[in-house]
């Protein structure tokens, strides 16, 4: 037992002493962590529209009037041929243009409907998604106003009405950076602790000092416990500077119990700098474990819940995400953070993850060799 | 050869060891024992199969075949025994370079379960028979390389094993730091430590007790220096193994 | 010129022959483009919910089929008090509930208004709101069918286009992305590792005293790259347009000009770091890190640059996937051709160049 603490001891000397690593171990997951989480947001905040208006009837000045006092619009009206509406979508002038045909307002009069032509340019598909979202509303609730003005009924209202109320728990006022904060700290801690401890250990071999090491009668499970725990350790710490961060950059809310947080968050570092120390024992050079991790490491990203709901997958992948340790995470953490889950709450994950974590280190001990 | 005494069990039997990687055979059938306080030196041309040889007997590397017994371990079932009981060199310096003398010490201590206050007397000791009590707390990597070797070397036998095994220890110095460098080797030898060597340095045959000269993974020659000098009529090792050379043509 | 060959043909080979390594090279675009394509989608299904049905009569069981058959909800379970809801959120697999008020049907009948609640979980709240949304459409459809013949006076219509993706097609997003992402990963990630590799173990010395000059060997570590990226662009395209059908509007030879000036910004890149870093690990960190989660993230390739707040936009003018995505969508979906992706050109021309010269300059200064 004592050995490990001079193994543990000889690491962390080497780490602090590694200036050029410290930043990029302490420092610049924070700075990530607060540009990304910034950077990931759907609520769109300026939309270009220009407004081609051919019939310049009340109607359709009134409707430009009140798109533009939206603040999600930056709004422009000129009169322009098909031609130079073509021209200027794409070039990328605008996102949307609206164009109210001639005859609108006397349409709606006379047929009781009138059709906008809304043309979007939808290289963007998210953004373009939105702009139809927020354009249907407005026009929607313009529609109301119309239809009552003209119909002479203050509101109009079919005859029997289902209202679905929605209520958000947990995160009332939407805000999507509680929902990106916990994902993104998930993938630098897991960057941070995967890559130190799985490049620490075949960079030995590469260097020869792992001899050293081998001729000497040191226990494999006593090796391997020595290249994990330092990284999972600093992992941690960088998980606390991350809380801190979101806490104070974004007000992240704290609903749970923290020392759930980490009992969790630890569990998972064991499992995951397993398998980075298991592919770095079947490695020997730094270079194809980069490889191997990185490959590993978009997939599991990808499908993790991070960008994307995890309900957005087919069945299939959702029954293989069991084996994305990066799924567990998010999943749990964004449990215990915004909900308040504890681990009575979240008792298959606990056991799934300590199986699983035991499986792979025995297998990053077993497939350790002292003999090349 | 005061020192050794045939009559007693050899600390390193090797019967018929033969490695090979792949179709290629790196070393082929050694046999040869290797007694307790003996400097035993493994001499040949680079890739003639010495460094597969002390790998395999250390532990390093698993044999393709043959008899392997190291201090009365078995080299294939008992190889971590075997291991508390050598201590090993490499041919590639690999010490921690960004550790400093007294970390490494330290820490290779620490991995043998030797005790705090005896550490700390050996270290002392080790450290003002190399006249680097001043080092100590400096990193490894800004020594020149023949202190590294000495360092090495001390530290390879710190933790008193009864064979230490020293894979072209030497390379890369010159002949003067060479013979600072057998000194210590042979002190060493006086305390009773059983010492394995490789070199292609021919000189450096002339210090060892007795000689096996390799050639294409094969033993060609087995004996004391003077006895080898004696039946190839040299005057010298390099003589000697020109000889071999040679009369393999 | 000889001995520069020769050098670029070790590299070659040395490369090539790691089975490993091309396996993964030649892996990732496709894995990446398979998932993108058929696991990440943008419509929710069978997302679980539960009901909490405080009426349970014939209306509510007939709404209760609606959205179950929908396909876009599986039932995890039917909850019969408040005190439910939280504890079945903590565990974290039902996204939704849904309550029906008491006698939803008598008050439906009675005062032509009945109210269903849905308590959506907005630890997540695109699904949140995106769920809401299905269910809301969902009951809404029922009443309309319910009175079929009643149609609304005083219609709005809008006819809306979506230009150059008409039916949103997820891969003409994905597509450009993946390209951008995976050719910084080969370009610029792998070359500044290959380098520091070289400067880690010493061996660096060795060539740069040899009598190759240092920007051969620099051209003979990045040469195998450069090729294996434009394979690896070839890759994308091919399979996003066979596979996922996204068109290449614009000419074929603006396209291929316009991914090798983005390929030697990559590479210009690798290099410049290699230049600062003296270790892999320092390399992998440096490209890993502030390259690839700001390629993702920065670059308008998931998120909407325009979304972001306003110093974010001006930082996302530096990232060079930005205006290689930007302009691939252009050519690719649009058909635009150099008159109208000039500045991008323009833009990565300048950003490869200063790489390059800064690359120079940090390179003279440590030989100095």
């Amino acid at each position: 037992m004592r050995t490990i603490l001079y193994l543990l001891q000889k690491e962390f000397i080497q780490v602090f002493r590694n200036k050029g690593m410290l930043p990029i171990i302490f420092i610049m997951p924070l700075v990530q962590m607060l540009i990304l989480v910034f950077a990931a947001t759907m609520e769109l905040k300026m939309i270009d529209i220009t407004v081609v208006d051919l019939d310049l009837s009340e109607t359709s000045t009134r409707l430009t009037a009140k798109l533009e006092s939206s603040s999600f619009f930056h709004l422009t009206r000129a009169q322009l041929s098909p031609s130079e509406t073509d021209k200027i979508l794409l070039k990328g002038k605008t996102d949307v243009v609206i164009t109210f045909p001639q005859g609108f307002e006397s349409d709606l009069k006379r047929n009781d409907q009138a059709s906008v032509q809304i043309l979007i340019d939808a290289i963007n598909g998210s953004a373009a998604e939105l702009s139809n979202a927020y354009l249907q509303t407005v026009i929607g609730s313009y529609n109301q106003k119309v239809r009552a003005e003209m119909m002479g009924v203050p509101k109009f209202t079919p005859p029997e009405q289902v209202q679905v109320i929605p209520s958000y728990w947990y995160n009332p006022e939407l805000n999507f950076k509680f929902y990106m904060a916990p994902g993104v700290l998930v993938i630098l801690v897991t960057i941070i602790g995967l890559f130190l401890s799985s490049l620490n250990l075949v960079r030995e071999k590469e260097m020869g000092t792992i001899e050293q090491l081998n001729v000497t009668p040191i226990k494999k499970y006593h090796f391997i416990i020595g290249k994990m725990m330092p990284f999972l350790i600093i992992a941690l710490l960088d998980l606390t500077f991350g809380l801190i961060v979101a806490k104070v950059a974004f007000g992240l809310p704290f609903r749970g119990n923290i020392l759930t947080l980490y009992v969790f968050t630890s569990l998972y570092l064991f499992l995951v700098l397993s398998i980075g120390l298991f592919v770095s024992a079947i490695s020997d050079t730094q270079q194809q474990v980069l490889f191997v991790s990185f490959f590993f490491l978009i997939i599991f990203i990808i499908m993790s819940g991070l960008f994307t709901p995890v309900e957005s997958m087919p069945v299939w992948a959702q029954n293989l995400d069991m084996i994305n340790p990066i799924y567990y995470l998010i999943r749990i953490i964004r449990n215990v953070v915004l909900k308040g889950s504890g681990l009575l709450d979240m008792t298959r994950e606990l056991i799934y993850l300590s199986i699983y974590g035991l499986l792979m280190f025995s297998l990053a001990v077993w497939r350790y060799r002292k003999t090349v | 050869m005061d020192r050794i005494n045939p009559e007693r069990t050899p600390i390193i039997k090797v019967e018929n060891l033969v490695k090979k990687f792949g179709s290629f055979v790196a070393d082929d059938n050694l046999t040869f024992n290797v007694y307790p306080g003996e400097i035993f030196g493994f001499l040949g041309a680079n890739g003639a199969g010495k460094t597969t040889a002390i790998r395999m007997i250390c532990g390093l590397l698993e044999p393709t075949s043959g008899r392997l017994e190291v201090a009365g371990y078995d080299g294939y079932h008992e190889r971590e025994k075997i291991k508390r009981n050598i201590g090993y060199m490499s041919q590639k310096f690999s010490l921690y370079e960004d550790l400093t003398i007294y970390e490494n010490i330290r820490l290779f201590a620490g991995i043998y379960g030797i005790s705090r206050k005896v550490r700390l007397e050996k270290t002392d000791e080790m450290l003002k028979k190399l006249q680097l009590e001043e080092s100590r707390n400096k990193l490894v990597g800004g020594l020149p390389l023949g202190w590294k070797q000495k360092l090495a070397f001390s530290l390879a036998i710190f933790h008193h094993p009864k064979v230490v095994f020293l894979d072209e220890p030497s390379g890369g110095v010159d002949p003067l730091t060479r013979r600072t460098f057998w000194d210590l080797i042979n002190e060493a030898a006086h305390q009773g430590i059983t010492i394995f060597v490789t070199t292609h340095y021919m000189d450096e045959a002339e210090y060892c007790d007795r000689v096996a000269i390799m050639s294409e993974g094969k033993i060609v020659a087995l004996d004391t220096p003077a006895a080898l000098k004696a039946k190839y009529q040299a005057d010298s090792m390099d003589g000697v193994f020109l000889k071999i050379a040679r009369n393999k043509e | 010129m000889n001995q520069l060959l020769g050098f670029i043909k070790k590299e070659f080979t040395h490369i090539f022959r790691d089975t490993r390594t091309m396996v993964i090279l030649f892996g990732i675009p496709i894995i990446q483009l398979m998932l993108f394509g058929y696991v990440i989608t943008t419509e929710i299904k069978d997302a679980r919910i539960a009901i909490l049905d405080h009426s349970n009569d014939n209306v509510t069981r007939e709404i209760k089929n609606k959205i179950l058959s929908s396909g876009y909800f599986l039932l995890e379970a039917n909850l019969l008090q408040e005190n439910e809801i939280d504890p079945i959120f903590k565990k974290g697999d039902v996204k939704q509930v849904i309550v029906f008020e008491r006698n939803f049907a008598q008050r439906l009948e009675r005062e032509g208004k009945a109210n269903i609640q849905v308590i959506a979980d907005a630890s997540d709240p695109n699904t949140a709101q995106m769920l809401y949304n299905y269910t809301n459409g969902i009951v809404q459809d029922y009443t309309k069918k319910k009175y079929a013949g009643f149609t609304i006076p005083v219609q709005i219509k809008s006819e809306v286009r979506m230009l150059y993706n008409e039916n949103m097609v997820g891969a003409f997003m994905f597509v450009p992305g993946t390209m951008a992402l995976i050719l910084m990963l080969i370009s610029a990630m792998m070359t500044s590792i290959t380098i520091a590799r070289e400067k880690e173990m010493g061996t660096m010395e060795i060539l740069l005293v040899s009598p190759l000059k240092a920007p051969h060997i620099i051209l003979g570590k990045v040469a195998p790259y450069l090729l294996l990226s434009v394979i690896d662009a070839f890759v994308v395209v091919f399979l996003g347009n066979v596979v996922f059908g996204v068109p290449i509007r614009g000419s074929l030879f603006v396209l291929a000009f316009l991914v090798i000036l983005y390929i030697s910004m990559a590479l210009s890149l690798g290099i410049l770091i290699s230049t600062v870093a003296n270790s892999q690990q320092v390399a992998m960190f440096i490209s890993g890190f502030a390259l690839m989660l700001p390629t993702i993230l920065l670059s308008g390739f998931i998120y909407p640059i325009e979304n972001m707040p306003y110093a974010l936009q001006i930082l996302s003018n530096f990232m060079p996937p930005r205006w290689f995505i930007d302009a691939l969508k252009q050519v690719m979906l649009k058909g635009n051709g150099l008159e109208y992706i000039w500045p991008n050109i323009l833009i990565l021309s300048a950003m490869t160049i200063f790489f390059l010269a800064l690359s120079v300059k940090k390179f003279k200064l440590r030989l100095e």
